[in-house]
């Protein structure tokens, strides 16, 4: 049959036949099979947080099923920590998660200590924190940077990074390095504030509420930013706990669980600051909550600086313990002390001796285990370290808060739509780095 | 002799290439001044980051050192768009191949800069878990050594590379 | 509740219980492992239901060999307690915990990953961090560091744990 009952002439002919009009229609709407389709997303992938790979079950554009594979950065660095002695372990430990890397090394240096059955300088620990809740404004600049990038608002991107550099520049020059500084050691932490530190700091607390108050007046009422993310990646209090979610993803749905509240290190008890919470458990809460986490990190510096006004030692003075050489920064950047050096070489053979054997050999620490948890910007990081005795450890494994969040992301992206699988990895924060280590 | 030289940089060639690149004509050579300063002018990296290294790219890349000074702020997602793959970052035994894959998916010419201590050599990894240097998977062009290394160390790295295509590119 | 009274609370569940450096230690057997993981987390003193971390440690010449460990905290009382089961070296064999935990699930392929203890009951015992066909279990101490093997103008450079410092 021709189709000049629908076009009002015959168009067709005997050879090539026209389908009717019905039919054309019919067969662009009507019954396609329908089959799941197995889509990989990863592990070079732009939004993926590090290399992260995602193999997604998806019915059109809603996920039916997803399975992160991790593995694609797995450094051994466990098993390296056996081969090298407890003050090297820090260098190792500090890459692990690499944007919190003051978090590692106080976890391990706090867990060595509790081994040693010492414990660090005051002042020290007042460093400690210091840098520790820097980094976490730092860690979760880059996470707003990021965030924003996947979702679309790019400029939040160099926003975050300038804030970023600030920091940055005070962390170069207390520790000579801009990631991954070893600063913290066992026994305490490797030099003081330098000269004019302190300044810095104190312009960074003065610009830094100004520029996340931007940061607000940008994203939380920006109608694509509350689209995207309220009601997207919902995860609920008892889920998360039963799936060893912690830090802000369980603080978004209003569980008041904080390692600095709940098992203080370092002295956090003795600091005034809000543990924040929100109760939407979607990605918006876990966006609200970081922006408040850096607001109350900015108060812990401030009260931090208070109390470095008065001097101390940063180091403990035992011998079998603390790193022997002084550190100070000379003409060709930052070195032993020309005084300590002298010290070593000339005048007493048994100084000379004793770096030697402490630098070579390092500490020795007793038989025994510990488990330390610290509050890293993305959860509880704890270190598990046991001992042999001897100047080795025998086991350092550390259960990285990245690890047990990224087993949450199939509950929560189930039944949702692919482009918000991007933005419920970005509300967790991964940092692979940690998760493989 | 009409070859160009960066102060220091050895172009490897010896006399007699040097005169027969002469003596394939000026027109020859002017073009490929033409397209070796055009391929250098706006390299597009592939995002290839992998672990602590990626950051300090990604601040490179970032406001305060701006890699769009030299067109290059434009990282590409797929490597068919791309032609600069620098790979920031320890490259586990699982990633291997998948470097190698994306190296491959890359259009000719290309060209691989190994950031960082990790990628050059296996850095502080010296384990079962880090390829021992990315330079046995793919052929590598400048290697920026650090832990991570700063911007400026990788700026200059780029730099380097730079003048390495202005002087040695050839139109094939 | 502190640590002396958290040890005599778990200490009339399971009487190996050792108390050093402010934590608490329990050493169970793998029978009854499931059962006192139920009671520890029922028990209305204890209440700890909140699974930190499952990893193993390798004591190579000792029996037994393996040693699970898992490290329970709690939400509402903030106590920790430490469960250690040890395992033969020829049958590294625990019942998998992650009908209690969901948690564990990948807590336990990556110490099936590292060390090669079977967790039976796990629904997809499959090797996490390291790649599919990778041969031999890496934080065995009876496995090498792997790395660099050189020869480099006449020296010899061994890989690292055969260096001498």
């Amino acid at each position: 049959m021709t189709a000049e009952g629908a076009r009002g002439e015959a168009i067709g002919t005997d050879d090539l036949p026209v389908t009717e009009i019905d039919e054309l229609s019919a067969a662009s709407t009507g019954e396609i099979r329908q089959e799941t389709m197995v889509i990989n997303m990863g592990p070079q992938h732009p939004s993926t947080h590090g290399v992260l790979r995602l193999l997604l079950e998806l019915d059109g554009e809603t996920v039916l099923e997803c399975e992160p594979i991790v593995g694609y950065l797995h450094t051994g660095i466990e098993k390296n920590t056996e081969y090298r002695t407890w003050q090297q372990g820090v260098t190792f430990v500090t890459r692990a998660d690499y944007l919190s890397p003051f978090f590692n090394e106080v976890g391990y240096c706090l867990a060595v200590e509790k081994l040693l059955g010492i414990e660090a300088p005051p002042r020290a620990q007042v460093l400690r924190v210091l840098f520790c809740e820097m980094n976490r404004i730092a860690s979760h600049l880059v996470w707003l940077a990021t965030s924003g990038l996947e979702l679309g608002a790019i400029s939040v991107m160099l926003y975050g990074f300038r804030e970023r550099e600030q920091i940055l520049d005070i962390f170069e020059a207390a520790t000579g390095l801009r990631m991954n500084h070893a600063y913290v050691r066992i026994g305490g932490v490797v030099m003081d504030l330098p000269e004019g530190g302190a300044e810095r700091i104190v312009d960074l607390l003065d610009t830094m509420p100004g520029r996340i108050d931007d940061y607000e007046k940008l994203l939380t009422n920006n109608p694509i930013w509350v689209q995207r993310n309220v009601g997207v990646g919902p995860l609920s209090a008892a889920d998360a706990r039963a799936l060893g979610v912690t830090g802000p993803t369980l603080r978004a749905a209003g569980v008041p669980a904080d390692v600095r509240r709940d098992e203080p290190y370092c002295g956090y008890e003795t600091y005034e600051f809000d543990v924040v919470t929100r109760d939407g458990a979607d990605c918006f809460a876990r966006y609200e909550v970081r922006i408040g986490e850096m607001r109350q990190s900015l108060r812990i510096v401030e009260q931090c600086l208070e109390r470095l006004r008065e001097p101390g030692p940063v180091m403990v003075e035992d011998p079998k313990v603390r790193w022997p050489a002084q550190l100070e920064v000379g003409p060709d950047g930052i070195g032993n002390s020309p005084k300590y050096v002298e010290h070593i070489m000339e005048e007493s053979m048994e100084a000379l001796i004793h770096h030697f054997k402490m630098v070579t050999e390092g500490v020795s620490v007793p038989p025994g285990e510990v488990y330390v948890p610290v509050e890293s910007p993305r959860g509880e990081l704890g270190l598990y370290i046991v001992s042999a005795g001897g100047n080795r450890p025998y086991r350092v494994r550390m259960r990285d808060p990245s690890f047990a969040n990224l087993q949450a992301v199939p509950q929560m992206v189930r039944g949702g739509l692919v482009a918000d699988v991007i933005a419920v990895i970005s509300s967790i924060d991964p940092v692979l780095g940690g998760v493989d280590r | 002799m009409p070859v160009e030289r960066l102060e220091g940089h050895q172009s490897g060639r010896s006399a007699e290439e040097s005169r027969e690149e002469f003596e394939r004509g000026l027109l020859m050579t002017t073009i490929d001044k033409a397209v070796s300063w055009a391929r250098k002018q706006s390299m597009w990296p592939v995002t290839f980051g992998l672990a602590c290294c990626a950051i300090e790219m990604m601040a490179t890349g970032a406001g305060d050192y701006d890699l769009s000074r030299w067109g290059m702020e434009l990282f590409r997602a797929s490597p068919r768009q791309a032609d600069l793959m620098i790979v920031a970052g320890r490259v586990s035994q699982k990633m291997a191949p998948v470097l190698r894959t994306i190296y491959d998916q890359m259009p000719e010419p290309k060209w691989v800069i190994s950031m960082g201590v990790c990628a050059s050599s296996g850095g502080m990894f010296t384990n079962y878990a880090v390829v021992q240097g990315v330079d046995t998977i793919v052929p590598v062009d400048i290697y920026v050594p650090g832990c991570p290394p700063k911007p400026e160390m990788l700026m200059y790295g780029i730099l380097r590379l730079h003048e390495k295509v202005r002087t040695e590119g050839r139109v094939k | 509740m502190n640590v002396t009274e958290l040890a005599e609370r778990v200490r009339r569940l399971h009487p190996d219980v050792v108390v050093a450096r402010g934590e608490a230690t329990v050493l169970v057997d793998r029978d009854v492992l499931l059962a006192a993981l139920r009671a520890f987390r029922d028990d209305e003193e204890l209440r700890l239901d909140f699974l930190s971390s499952v990893t193993a440690t390798d004591w190579p010449g000792r029996d037994p060999r393996f040693r699970v460990v898992y490290e329970l905290s709690s939400t509402e009382r903030h106590h920790r307690l430490r469960v250690k089961v040890g395992l033969p070296e020829d049958d590294a064999r625990v019942p998998s915990v992650t009908g209690l935990f969901p948690t564990a699930n990948w807590h336990e392929r990556e110490t099936y990953d590292f060390f090669g203890v079977v967790f039976e009951g796990h629904p997809n015992l499959r090797r996490i961090l390291l790649p599919e066909g990778w041969e031999g279990w890496p934080l065995r101490k009876t496995e090498e560091l792997g790395g660099v093997d050189t020869r480099y103008h006449g020296a010899f450079i061994p890989p690292v744990d055969r260096r001498t410092s």
